[in-house]
Order: C-alpha cells, then structure tokens, then sequence
C-alpha cells in the first residue's frame, strides 16, 4: 500500500546514543550521548530504556517549547513485552498515546501512522518515540545478558538508544513525501543468528513495491537506506534485488546497521540492529545531511524481524517485514 | 524467487565458521583448562592428604567458584568469546549459565525473579543428567553387575 502526502513535514528529531553507539562514527551526530554504562543511572535495563525514551520526549519538547497539551498525539514502540517500554514512558506525559510493534520496523510504521493522522488533518501533530536497549533486548529475546555463548558471524548487536521525532502539518525543510506499507514476507529461514537473511526478502518486496506503484526508478533516490540487516544481509538483499526485479542497487544503497558501528573495531559482529539502529541513522545523520541539503532525496525501509523465541522453539520459521517512507528536501 | 532458490543464495553469501581453527583452538584451550585441574587435584591430594576422589570435589567446588566469580564480574562472557566451548562444556559452563541467570533476574526479587529463573539454562543440564545417570547406571548393572 502506497501513498503520497502533500502537508506532512519533520519539524525536529531527537536522539539519544548509549556508549557503543557513542564510540561510533556517528557519534558527533547524536543529541545526547552516555557513555559511561547501559544503566544510566537506573537499577535495571528496562528502567535504563525507559529512562531513555521519556528523555527524549522530554527534550525535543523543550527544544522546540511545546507543552504536554499542545502534542495531538504521541505514537511510540519497542521491543520489551507489552511495550513497557513505551507504556512506562508514555505514562509520564499527558498526552494520547498508541503503542505500536513491528520488531525493528516500528520507526517507520509509527511514521507512517503519524502521517497518515496529519495528512487526513486529524492532527497537526505528532511525536513518535523508538527506543531499544541492548542488554533489555538480550535478556527478552536470548539469554541472560552475562551468559556467554560463541556467536557466528551473521550476528548482529542490539542498538541501545532513543529517538523521537515531532511530524507536523506546517512546512519545515524536510517533507515525508510518501510511503509504502509492507507485507509480512516468511522465506522459510528459522536461523536466530542470521536476522539479516531472515529481512532481506521483506525490504526486497517494499523497495519494489514502492518503486513499482510511483513508476520510480531506484536511482530517482539518493540514497536507498535499509534498517539493520547487517554486512551479509545488505549484499543478499542487493542479488536479490538484481535477479528477482532486475533492480540494481550497488551505486545507492546502504544499509544502517553497517554506518552506526565501525565493523573493523567494535564488537558487534555484523552490525547494527533494533528499532533505534535505523532510527539513530536516519535521524541523526541522515536528516543533518538533508538540512544541509547534502542529501535531496532519501527512501528509508525499517527492516523488523518479527521474531518470537516460543514460535521459534516451535520449529517455526521467522516472518518479516519492512515499511518505506520517502524522505525529500523541500526548500 | 521462491523459499528453495533463496535458502541457495543465504547459503552463498553467508560467512563460513573455520570449523577447524575453532576446534583445535577449543582442543588446545579446553585441554589447558583439563591439564591445570589434573594439577590442582594433584595439589590438594598432597597437601591435605585426601584421596584423590575428594580431592576432585574439591577441584570441582574451585572451578565453580572461580567461574562464578568471573561471570559477576563480567569477565566470563568475554573469555567466552575468545576460548569458545571449552570453558561452557566442563562444570564452569554450568556454574557461569546459574550465576548468570540469578544475576539477571535479582531485579524481579527473590522468589518470582532468582528461584524462578535460575535454572532457566542449567535446568536441562540437571533433568538429562539425572535421567541419564538412572540410564547409565541401569545399563552397568546389567552389563557388569554394579
């Protein structure tokens, strides 16, 4: 499903890195940086991302003097069970509030719904929260964080941090130019290890779809921005896109789990993954860089893994999906 | 491209593990860990004078010791990492998945947080243990008569 919006602009983006994403080359980009433990000062990773999220409501608020009631609508989402992490953070504001789930897809499905509120003129504007912890991400997904166990190379590392980003009906510089909802894609890979394998079919199908339904070339883009599938899930995703569509991707494409880390000296395997590894690249970097009018034309696709450990356990394989949201400077 | 042709081009992009280098790493490192225990039972057998059968529980309540120690302080995962399965397959890999397990759930309290998840890894190794221990034992006293 593909739209088109005329009135849905970013006014502002904020996020928060944890330290290994400090450590990184984008470190200079982030708004807040922690870089002394995963706490942050609380007594577990789940209060830590909590703590997260509610912090950068709080400050793209402040930055851009807006009070609880001025905010139409606040459409957030993570990884924990329940969204606790959303809900506990939504609870301290007075503001409406939808928990949204798509695994680390949630970004862009947050921002799709937000848009659609605003170009129906429901709202004026909305806020939409994504965060992810590493160790909270670990302790819900795999095993306890402390236990060590060899992991291959296809791995990837949890990106902990938070962002919220404030979409408006008023013009600002950045347009959310369309977007594309994505289908729940299962190639039958059931391999825990490898969620870049697991995504790349779902990114492959949206990419085509939203090019397909706006009879877009790829190269009408930039830059084609994948979520988080990691070195070897970006180079599948490009052989796919070339014998299945017969879509070349190597000139334009990259993917965020690869920029957020330097893969040759962090500890992080194959990359970046999570809600926040797409949303801390394109939010950070990427949307300074078209304010900058460095980059013109952006197609953001978070990729999510919508992986259950009990399905799994069921012999079950690993659905997935992936949404696009065209990004455009509009000076 | 359908589940077959694609599970093909996963396969071909995928990173090959160095099976032979991790297995003579984990032969070697896994042997040292053999080795220094042989010594340390050799150790305590003459110092206190015990058989050695007591002196390997001796042996056996150190490594635990040691290898929870080092999981609260952080350090065991990393070894981990570098030595592979020969520090998870002997006693210090079930002592670092129980440590591991009750340091992560201490938020959730006593009873629904440590008591209910500290066997949430070691459990498996404690149930087959037993049932294989009842096997085993069965099969020598058929066997060997006891």
């Amino acid at each position: 499903m593909t739209h088109k919006y005329k009135n849905v602009y970013i006014k502002d983006a904020f996020t928060i890195a944890g330290p290994y994403e400090s450590d990184g080359p984008l470190s200079k980009y982030f708004d807040v940086k922690y870089q002394k433990d995963l706490y942050f000062g609380e007594k577990s990773w789940e209060k830590a991302e909590i703590k997260l999220m509610k912090e950068s409501i709080e400050k793209i608020m402040k930055r851009n003097d807006l009070s609880e009631n001025e905010i139409d609508l606040l459409i957030a989402g993570d990884l924990q069970n329940q969204l606790a992490v959303s809900d506990y953070a939504a609870a301290k504001f007075k503001i409406p509030f939808l928990g949204v789930y798509n695994a680390c897809a949630t970004s862009s499905e947050s921002l799709i719904i937000a848009s659609n509120f605003i170009e129906n003129k429901m709202t004026k504007n909305c806020l939409c929260a994504i965060s992810s912890h590493n160790m909270a991400a670990e302790k819900q997904f795999r095993n306890p964080t402390e236990y060590g166990t060899p992991k291959p190379k296809t791995a990837t590392f949890t990106v902990t941090g938070a962002s919220s980003i404030l979409l408006t009906n008023k013009k600002t510089n950045i347009k959310i130019e369309s977007s594309t909802i994505g289908r729940v894609i299962d190639k039958n890979i059931n391999d825990v290890n490898n969620m870049g394998a697991v995504m790349a079919p779902a990114a492959a199908d949206t990419i085509y779809s939203h090019l397909t339904k706006l009879n877009r070339q790829a190269s009408y883009y930039d830059l084609i921005l994948t979520g988080d599938l990691g070195i070897y899930g970006k180079e599948i995703l490009i052989e796919y896109m070339k014998t299945a569509y017969n879509i070349d991707l190597s000139n334009n494409y990259d993917d965020c789990g690869t920029i957020i880390y330097d893969l040759d000296k962090q500890p992080v395997l194959a990359g970046g993954s999570g809600p926040a590894c797409s949303t801390l690249v394109n939010f950070s970097y990427i949307y300074k860089e078209m304010l900058k009018n460095k980059l013109q034309k952006v197609l953001i696709v978070p990729t999510g893994a919508l992986f259950s450990p009990t399905m799994v356990f069921q012999k079950e394989s690993i659905p997935a999906i992936a949404h696009a949201i065209s990004l455009e400077v509009e000076l | 491209m359908n589940k077959a042709d694609y599970q093909k081009l996963v396969k071909r992009k995928s990173p090959k593990e160095n099976w032979i280098k991790n297995g003579i790493l984990v032969f070697i490192s896994g042997g040292i860990l053999g080795s220094l225990s042989e010594l340390l039972l050799n150790c305590y057998a003459t110092w206190l004078s015990i058989p050695r059968k007591d002196a390997g529980i001796l042996v056996i309540l150190t490594l635990i010791v040691i290898s929870s120690l080092l999981t609260a302080f952080g350090v065991f995962d990393v070894l981990v990492n570098t030595f592979k399965s020969a520090l998870i397959i002997p006693i210090t890999g079930f002592a670092h998945s129980i440590t591991s397990a009750a340091l992560e759930y201490k938020n959730e309290g006593l009873i629904l947080g440590i008591g209910a998840n500290i066997f949430k890894l070691g459990g498996t190794v404690i149930l087959y243990g037993v049932v294989s221990v009842y096997i085993f034992g069965l099969i020598r006293l058929l066997l060997v008569g006891g």
